[in-house]
């Protein structure tokens, strides 16, 4: 058991830990961006599934033709069909003011229904799972060094941290898109009164939220597999909107919340392989009961936005 | 012409369209898959929805894939009507098949009119231990269901791979499927060579007993009011926290029957794969139905069409099976936008009788 406290143990914790969070960072920066329109994205589990989906079928179809840069082409495939994604939400919850909860799960089914319909269109029903040779890892430090070997991680992981969790606080807070974005989500016939559009506010914030989203969908299948499994988002994009619920919609906590969950999720991978005699799939089941628990000790009378899953129609 | 969107109920006529008004526009968008795929989409069409009835097998089928769908979407209407949005059916239709389980492992010798009220209510208690922690962290703590229900789901379903991967592991096939349980534990088939079992009459059941709780008890009505508005229930002095907590976990239970059914009536052995998301398809069939008893058993049945037909139209198509995913799901968002016509009416206004009307 003296193997935990290794250093061994402590570097390929902390570099799993960054590597397991990106998606969820992605994902929770589109929620929060979303939610802070008012608008809950159920959509996020479907839209994290298609991209990852999207992402990995146009790389295959790009790799197979010789395109050079497939990996980021399809990462724009991604995104694009996170955008329309995005839309579509927003056609529900803005345009028609449907309630959130079922249109966003509806979108979630449709997305999942889609993906798994075009991978068995496009892979057939083959044993082999079809892959593209993924994103590599750069190493700014070298890989010599425990800080080298932490920070060996996707420039994706990169982007995550270091580009649009600054880049989401300074939208929502030192932009007037997010001045407007935050005066809609919490009092839109203010908004409205005061020349804002609501309704083109909150589908620029979904359109934004759900491309964010499938790139944390497709970090998954470009980046950390190389390929695209039913099971591969398995979740997380129900474990952004808890993020978000412990973040209490502010990027930087949410950046927090997806390295605790990072850090237990890459815990029990390790406590898997030193053997201990429990079975592995209550290991797996671990991250989302500490979900629970972190949700339940910080998601006490939170103050959701003031006009959470409210439509507005102007009267 | 100009046209208007006034905000009172479209016209009786329209509005009794709605669920064919849903239909069609998804089969019109839904046809875009299938022209993709070179299949012309009423022949399609015609698997989805005629064929599985022109066969006694294939109906009998229909309604044996109608019974967890009729389960779960009561299950999620019990929630959703209290205004308690349990999205977890999956995960407590996982408990109730895992308790139904280990309940029909030892009944052996008992007599079924014992061993099936054993099953019964096993699953039900164990669909409602499984909906508990999400309702007292509701009431008590006021944290939001729909991701602690969500979440659970998964953590259900690790727990029963953990389960079949050990102490359940079949002994003798060495599969990850538990031993068979007792037979006296097993549903009773209601009609010669086919899979039609008392499970069907349980959902029935359960169906009729949500219709009467809705229409005529003072629960059913404090459970509406509490789900038209929390607040003004509370007013009115109805107590929200005990008749949420009553709605989630009545929910749970009945969704833990769909585990019991599918567990007694088909696979006779626990399966990590026992259901196909049948809890979320709960959320459909209870949209569709309108939170109603009779909705619900329509939007099941019709569901269970499109599952069959899926098959049928993979196998003789060959058609990808999700097709029927994505048909559901479709459904799902039109009815939702065509259920806007109980609000709201669309007028055509021509300029020449309306000219003074303005700009607007």
């Amino acid at each position: 058991m003296s193997d935990i406290f290794s250093l061994t143990f402590l570097v390929g914790l902390l570099s799993a830990t960054l590597r397991v969070a990106t998606p969820l960072v992605y994902g929770a920066m589109g929620e929060i961006i979303s939610e802070r329109g008012g608008v809950l994205n159920l959509g996020i589990e479907g839209t994290m599934f298609l991209g990852a989906f999207t992402g990995f079928a146009a790389a295959a179809a790009l790799s197979n033709a010789g395109v050079a840069g497939y990996l980021w082409l399809g990462l724009a495939a991604a995104i694009l069909a996170g955008m329309i994604m995005g839309a579509l939400m927003g056609l529900f919850a803005v345009t028609l003011g449907v309630n959130q909860h079922v249109s966003g799960l509806g979108i979630t089914l449709l997305c999942t229904g889609l993906a798994l319909f075009g991978f068995r269109l496009i892979f057939g029903e083959s044993d082999v799972l079809p892959k593209v040779t993924p994103f590599a890892q750069i190493a700014p430090l070298g890989a010599t060094s425990p800080a080298g070997v932490v920070l060996e991680q996707y420039l994706l992981t990169y982007i995550a941290f270091l580009v649009v969790v600054p880049v989401s606080w300074w939208l929502i807070y030192r932009t007037r898109f997010g001045l407007n974005l935050r005066a809609v989500g919490e009092n839109p016939e203010a908004a409205d009164a005061s020349g804002v559009s609501v309704a083109r506010t909150r589908y620029a914030s979904l359109v934004l939220g759900g491309a964010l989203m499938a790139v944390g969908g497709a970090f998954l299948s470009l980046a950390q597999l190389g390929a695209f499994t039913p099971g591969i988002v398995a979740g997380r994009g129900w474990v952004c909107i808890a993020l978000v619920i412990f973040a209490r919609w502010h990027p930087v906590r949410g950046m927090w919340g997806a390295l605790l969950f990072g850090g237990v999720f890459a815990l029990q991978l390790r406590l898997q392989t030193l053997g201990l005699e429990l079975p592995y799939e209550l290991f797996l089941a671990l991250p989302y009961l500490v979900t629970i628990l972190a949700l339940a000790l910080a998601g006490r009378n939170v103050a959701y936005p003031g006009a959470y899953l409210k439509p507005y129609h102007r009267e | 012409m100009q046209i208007r969107i006034e905000h009172r109920p479209s016209p009786l006529w329209l509005r009794t369209l709605i669920p064919a008004i849903a239909i069609l526009s998804t089969f019109l968008l839904t046809s875009i898959l299938a022209l993709l795929v070179n299949v012309n989409p009423l022949e399609a069409g015609y698997y989805f929805v005629i064929k599985p009835l022109s066969g006694r097998t294939s109906a009998l089928e229909v309604l044996v894939k109608m019974t967890p769908l009729a389960l779960t979407g009561v299950a999620v209407a019990f929630a959703f009507a209290g205004g308690y949005f349990n999205i977890g059916a999956e995960g407590q239709l996982y408990a109730g098949a895992t308790a139904a389980t280990a309940a029909g492992l030892h009944l052996h010798g008992v007599t079924p009119w014992l061993a099936l009220p054993i099953m019964l209510a096993a699953g039900f208690v164990a669909g409602m231990a499984w909906a508990l922690v999400p309702a007292l962290l509701k009431v008590r703590l006021g944290i939001d269901e729909v991701v602690t229900t969500l979440l659970l789901n998964y953590v259900a379903i690790f727990g029963v791979s953990a389960l079949l991967n050990g102490p359940w592991r079949n002994p003798v096939s060495q599969w990850p499927q538990s031993p068979d349980i007792a037979a006296t534990a097993i549903f009773p088939r209601l009609v010669p060579r086919s899979r039609l079992h008392f499970g069907f009459l349980v959902a029935l059941a359960v169906l009729i007993l949500f219709w009467f709780v809705m229409r005529w008890t003072a629960f059913g009505l404090r459970m509406r009011a509490v789900g038209l508005s929390a607040t003004a229930a509370d007013f009115a002095g109805i107590p929200v926290p005990r008749t949420l907590l009553t709605c989630a976990l009545v929910s749970g239970g009945i969704a833990g029957l769909a585990g019991v059914s599918e567990i007694a009536g088909i696979h006779y052995h626990l399966i990590d794969a026992i259901s196909p998301g049948y809890g979320y398809t709960g959320i459909i069939v209870a949209t569709l139905g309108q939170l109603s008893a009779g909705g619900i058993a329509l939007a099941a049945f019709f569901l269970a069409l499109i599952d069959t037909g899926a098959q049928t139209v993979s196998r003789v198509l060959g058609v990808p099976v999700y097709l029927g995913d994505v048909i559901q799901a479709t459904l799902l968002l039109t009815t939702l936008a065509a259920l806007l016509l109980q609000r709201y009416r669309i007028r055509v206004l021509h300029a020449t009788s309306r000219s003074a009307e303005g700009d607007a």
